[in-house]
Formats: C-alpha cells, sequence, structure tokens
C-alpha cells in the first residue's frame, strides 16, 4: 500500500501545474514522514516469514490476538484451542468468586494471634509501670535486686520478640479446612496463662496495693519465664515435631498417572495435604489436557461389523440374548488389531515430533547466531564501515523471534502446548535469555519439556483444591489413610504408607584384614 | 624342583614324543595342564615346592595320546618343542602345546621320582641340586 502511494504522487507531480506544486510537496513530505513513523513503530510486524504470514498487518498488541497465534480448527472438538480457553474463563470465574471472602478468612488467625502475642508482651511491662504509677510513695524500694531483675527481663523480653518475629509473623500461605488443632492449642494457652496471671495480679496486688515492689518484679519475671517456656512448646509442636521422616505418601494425578512419593513426619491430614500441593506445584510435569487421549479412530470397536439375520419365526424369547451372547462372542474371536494401530500411530508421532524438534533447535541456533552482545570498545573500529545499530534486548529478541517463529509454532502444535505459550511470553523469555546471556539450548528447555505447574502459574490468584477423605481431617496420619485432593478437572489421590522400622547392625572390619590371593589354579585341557 | 633366582636351573628330565590326534576336527593331546606365573603356586597339589609356578600335568585322559607316550600325572613340563615351560604364563602354555600345525610336540618333562632314582644310581657322588 506504501509503495503505492509512491507512485501516485509521482504521477500526480508530473501531471499537474507549477502553481500547487508547493501545496504538493508540503503534502508530501508529510505523507513521507508519517510512514517513517508508522515503520519504526510497526518495527515488529513488517518481518514476515515466507508463505504463512505470522500476524494480523495491524496487531501490533500481541496479548489480545494470541488465537491468532495457536491452531484455530474449523471443527471444535475436545482438544482444540478453543475449549481449552472456555475452561479456563471457567477456572477464572470460579476463582474470582471465592477468592474474595478467602481473602479475608486468610488474615483472621494471624490478626488474632498477633494481638494476643503483643497483649502477653506488653502484660509484664505493665504488671511493673502499673504500682509505679498508682501507689509509687508507699512502694517499697529496692535497690540492686531490682535492677538486675530487670535486666534479664528486657532481654528475655526482646529474644521473645525477635524469635516471634522469626518463627510466627509469615504470612499464612493455606486455609485449612478444619481447625489447626496445635496452632488452636497454644494460642488458647497463652491467653489461659496470661488471663490467670492478671487475675492473680488483680486480685492480689493491685486491690491491697501491695508494696513488696521486688515480690512483683519477680512476679513479672516469672511470666517472661512461662512465655518463654510456651514459645519453646509452640517450636516443639508447630515446627520440629513433623521434620523427622514417619511416613511415606504416594501421590497420583488422576488424569494422566504421574505419580511422586514423599517422606513426611507426624502431621494431621489437612497438613500434609498443604505440604503434598506445596510439593506438587514444583515438582509434577503440568497437567495438559490435550495430551490424554487416543484417538478415536483406535478405540472406536467396529461392533456393527457382524450383522445377525433372524432366519426363525416368532418365538424369539431367547433369541435376543442369543444374539447378543453370539456377537461378544464373534467380536471377542475376531483378532482385534486396534493395539497394532496404536502401536504405529505411536512410533508415527515420536518420528513427527523429533523432526520437528531438530527443525526447532536449528532455526533457534541459527537465530541467535545474529545477534551478539555490543562491546564498548568494538565502536570505534566499526563504526565508519558498518554502522550497526545497537538495540536494546527487547527491539533484539523481536528481530530474531522472526525466523525462529514458524518452527516453534509447528513445535508447540506438535506437543499440544499452545495454549501455555503466548507469542508476547516466548518474547519476553527471549528477552531474559539475551540478556543474561544464554545459549540457545538454555532458552529451549522451557519448551522443549513440560515444565512444572508453578512455572505456568500466575500469583495473584489463591488456588482452590478441595480435600475428600473418610476419615476426619485433623486425624494424624495412619497407614492405610486414603484421601484426595480434588480440582475442577483433576484429582491427586494420595495413599499413606508407614516407612518400615529400620534395625541397624554393626559389623567391624579390621583394616589389615584385607587381604587378596590368587585365583585357583585353571585348569586346561590339551 | 625349587630354585634359586638368579642361578640357572638343574633338573633331571625325560624327553616324551607325542603324537597329537584328530578328533573331532580338533587336533588333542589327552591331558589336563595346571599353573603358570599368573596363578596361586599354593594350589598345586603336586609340586614339592608351595612357590613353583612351573606349568605341570594334572590330569590324562585314559588311552589318550599321552598316557601311550608316557606322560604322567604331577609331571612338571620344563620344555615344549624347544619352548621353556618354567616362566610362562597359563595361557601361553596352552598356546605352545595346541599349534595346529604341529602335528607332534616333544617334551622335556620331570617329575620327583626321576630325581630319586639318579641320585640312587649316582649315590656318593651326585651333586644335591
Amino acid at each position: 500500500m506504501d509503495n503505492e502511494s509512491t507512485y501516485s504522487s509521482y504521477s500526480y507531480k508530473s501531471s499537474h501545474s507549477r502553481s500547487s506544486r508547493k501545496h504538493r510537496e508540503r503534502r508530501d513530505r508529510h505523507r513521507s514522514k508519517s510512514r517513517d513513523c508508522s515503520i519504526r513503530g510497526d518495527k515488529s510486524v513488517v518481518i514476515q516469514a515466507p508463505g504463512e504470514p505470522l500476524l494480523d498487518a495491524e496487531s501490533t498488541i500481541a496479548d489480545e490476538r494470541d488465537d491468532n497465534w495457536g491452531e484455530t480448527t474449523t471443527v471444535v472438538t475436545g482438544t482444540s484451542v478453543d475449549s481449552v480457553s472456555n475452561e479456563d474463563l471457567t477456572r477464572i470465574t470460579k476463582d474470582l468468586e471465592d477468592s474474595s471472602p478467602l481473602d479475608c478468612r486468610r488474615y483472621i488467625s494471624p490478626v488474632l494471634g498477633a494481638v494476643l502475642g503483643l497483649f502477653s508482651l506488653l502484660t509484664p511491662l505493665a504488671f511493673l509501670v502499673l504500682p509505679q504509677l498508682l501507689w509509687r510513695d508507699t512502694l517499697d524500694p529496692c535497690g540492686t535486686p531490682c535492677e538486675g531483675l530487670y535486666i534479664s527481663m528486657a532481654f528475655k523480653l526482646l529474644i521473645l520478640f525477635i524469635s516471634t518475629w522469626a518463627l510466627f509473623l509469615r504470612p499464612p500461605r493455606a486455609t485449612l479446612p478444619r481447625f489447626y488443632v496445635f496452632r488452636c492449642l497454644l494460642l488458647a494457652l497463652v491467653f489461659l496463662f496470661v488471663a490467670s496471671y492478671w487475675l492473680f495480679y488483680g486480685v492480689r496486688v493491685l486491690e491491697p496495693r501491695e508494696t513488696d515492689y521486688r515480690g512483683i518484679v519477680g512476679y513479672a519475671a516469672s511470666l517472661v519465664d512461662a512465655l518463654l517456656f510456651i514459645q519453646y512448646l509452640a517450636l516443639v509442636l508447630l515446627e520440629v515435631r513433623h521434620l523427622q521422616p514417619a511416613f511415606c505418601l504416594k501421590v497420583v494425578r488422576t488424569t494422566d498417572g504421574v505419580s511422586r512419593f514423599y517422606n513426611v513426619g507426624y502431621l494431621s491430614i489437612q497438613r500434609a495435604a498443604v505440604w503434598v500441593l506445596d510439593q506438587y506445584y514444583s515438582d509434577f510435569p503440568v497437567y495438559n489436557p490435550a495430551l490424554l487421549n487416543l484417538p478415536k479412530s483406535i478405540l472406536t470397536k467396529r461392533l456393527s461389523a457382524f450383522k445377525v439375520y433372524n432366519l426363525e419365526e416368532e418365538n424369539s424369547t431367547n433369541n435376543s440374548t442369543g444374539q447378543s451372547r453370539a456377537m461378544i462372542a464373534a467380536a471377542a474371536r475376531r483378532r482385534d488389531n486396534s493395539h497394532n494401530e496404536y502401536y504405529y500411530e505411536e512410533a508415527e508421532v515420536e518420528r513427527r515430533l523429533r523432526k520437528r524438534k531438530a527443525r526447532l533447535v536449528v532455526a533457534v541456533e541459527e537465530a541467535f547466531t545474529h545477534i551478539k552482545r555490543h562491546q564498548d570498545e568494538e565502536s570505534t573500529a566499526s563504526s565508519p564501515k558498518h554502522p550497526r545499530e545497537v538495540m536494546d534486548p527487547r527491539e533484539a529478541a523481536q528481530a530474531i523471534f522472526a525466523p525462529m517463529a514458524r518452527a516453534m509454532q509447528k513445535y508447540l502444535r506438535a506437543t499440544r502446548q499452545q495454549s501455555y505459550h503466548t507469542m508476547e511470553s516466548i518474547i519476553n523469555h527471549l528477552q531474559f535469555c539475551i540478556t543474561h546471556n544464554m545459549t540457545p539450548k538454555a532458552f529451549l528447555e522451557r519448551y522443549l519439556t513440560p515444565g512444572p505447574t508453578l512455572q505456568y502459574l500466575d500469583n495473584n490468584r489463591g488456588r482452590q483444591w478441595t480435600l475428600v477423605s473418610e476419615e476426619p481431617v485433623t486425624a494424624s496420619l495412619r497407614q492405610g489413610h486414603v484421601f484426595c485432593l480434588k480440582r475442577l478437572d483433576f484429582a491427586l489421590v494420595i495413599t499413606v504408607t508407614p516407612l518400615p522400622f529400620l534395625r541397624l547392625g554393626e559389623e567391624f572390619i579390621d583394616p589389615k584384614s584385607h587381604k587378596f590371593v590368587m585365583k585357583l589354579q585353571s585348569e586346561t585341557s590339551v | 624342583m625349587s630354585f634359586i633366582p638368579g642361578q640357572p636351573v638343574t633338573a633331571v628330565v625325560e624327553r616324551i614324543e607325542i603324537q597329537k590326534l584328530r578328533q573331532d576336527g580338533n587336533l588333542i593331546l589327552g591331558f589336563s595342564i595346571g599353573g603358570g606365573i599368573d596363578q596361586d603356586p599354593g594350589q598345586n597339589p603336586f609340586s614339592e615346592d608351595k612357590t613353583d609356578k612351573g606349568i605341570y600335568v594334572t590330569r590324562t585322559s585314559p588311552g589318550g595320546p599321552a598316557e601311550a607316550a608316557g606322560l604322567k600325572v604331577g609331571d612338571k613340563i620344563m620344555q615344549v618343542n624347544g619352548w621353556d615351560m618354567t616362566m610362562v604364563t597359563h595361557d601361553q602354555a596352552r598356546k605352545k602345546l595346541t599349534k595346529k600345525n604341529e602335528d607332534v610336540v616333544r617334551l622335556l618333562v620331570t617329575r620327583k621320582s626321576l630325581e630319586d632314582a639318579v641320585k640312587k644310581s649316582m649315590n656318593p657322588c651326585y651333586p644335591r641340586p
């Protein structure tokens, strides 16, 4: 289109009179300037792979148009991109619905814990300060022993504060369906402690205006000690008890059979479920619904290959059962070649995949040779002859993306991964690899193997999982428990087996006892 | 039959000539050997000195060419067709005995009874080895 306008302006100029030329020249200059601007803005679009146009002419914004990038089929089957995006939509709306109340519920428990913790930390200070404020004159003066107690209390409070911050003030990563028993127990314990101390203080100290200040300081110090011990208990119950492995969990994904084994300690079912999900996101390859089914051509058994003719007359009481039995027997006797077809189809798919992978690898390697990092010392040597344009990583990525785009598209289509990688994400990844001096192989590792699910997640949404279990979820793990973690389209089935009891024996070998002799005389008959 | 390293070995030997027999396409001699410098000399039941790493006859097949030629179990083979057998590996000994283009092997063997016989006959002036 631009070329045509150039032609037209030339002919235009030649055919008209001189008076209007100035006006025309100004207009032409303006038009050519705008043309330059548009070319510079659409740098990513102008390069076209031969044969197949990669993008529409006007789509500089690639995010919303990535349905052109993936393969669109005219027939909507279960494995096309369209249906996957529909599923995504339903999943998004479902997550949006229940993410907002989830956000509020996430923070109730830590807030409660924080309030209680703060209150209990401030209580000893309150115990010390209140007598001073209220009945300072009648207090017995207490010199050195009190100061010693002050110092020890101060340090203990500091340690308590730091360790509480380190251990407990972390944003929670999961909401559990039932109460987290240990945490509730500990919160209740802390509350009980502090309440009883306050009760005692109120009745015995505030009421009669106790004058023995040293006793009061000792009492506050004992509260700090008790808080330290409760924190030790919390550490052991919440963090340490489940560290020693006791059970082996087998986790199997129901849709494609991917399984892993994990060792865990003494946990309740819900805590074990959270732990397994943490590992799931980084260990299990991403669930690709397009990869599941055998092609229908292999699975359908042609039962209608046998037609049964009824040669007798009407008394057909047992004829129907006899008919179906005959058909089943005939079908069983017929040589079933579907395994053969499956085998050859698999081999064919594998071969095609390897070919496309080879093309992709070669294309990427070649593309990476087109750019290299610009060193500042080279600029003086190369400036007069080859004015090389200096690009930032984004432009470099877009420049070398075009020659490999077609091979990449075909490979992703062959491995059914095209829904996970939009063109924008590929260019982003390319830019990332170029910036960090990665080789083509490092760039390709993301696409050649299906990575863990974590790689494809965006982190702003919570993930909703349902725990299905026959036992109450706060019960601790035992041998033979089976529970499920369900999501919309697949589930994880978890089986618990205890780790075997190990009997370790001892054998002492004297290092001087390592002696060797030649083998027995061999006898050869001649 | 022991030897002192560095000193020449002297022994009383008997010359035995064995014709190879063709059986199933192979030329066989009809006895089995044991020993060699790569074997364990302590396992040898026939040697006097348990550090002797020579080649010994461990078994002769009855009716075979070796038995017919007079080879006895427990003989130590000193030479085969002129090749020395006192300092060879087991496999080298086997190869020297089973050369395909030789029809006859001439062995020099020694045994304790030979030594005793010579000692008895040359009683006063027999130099002890």
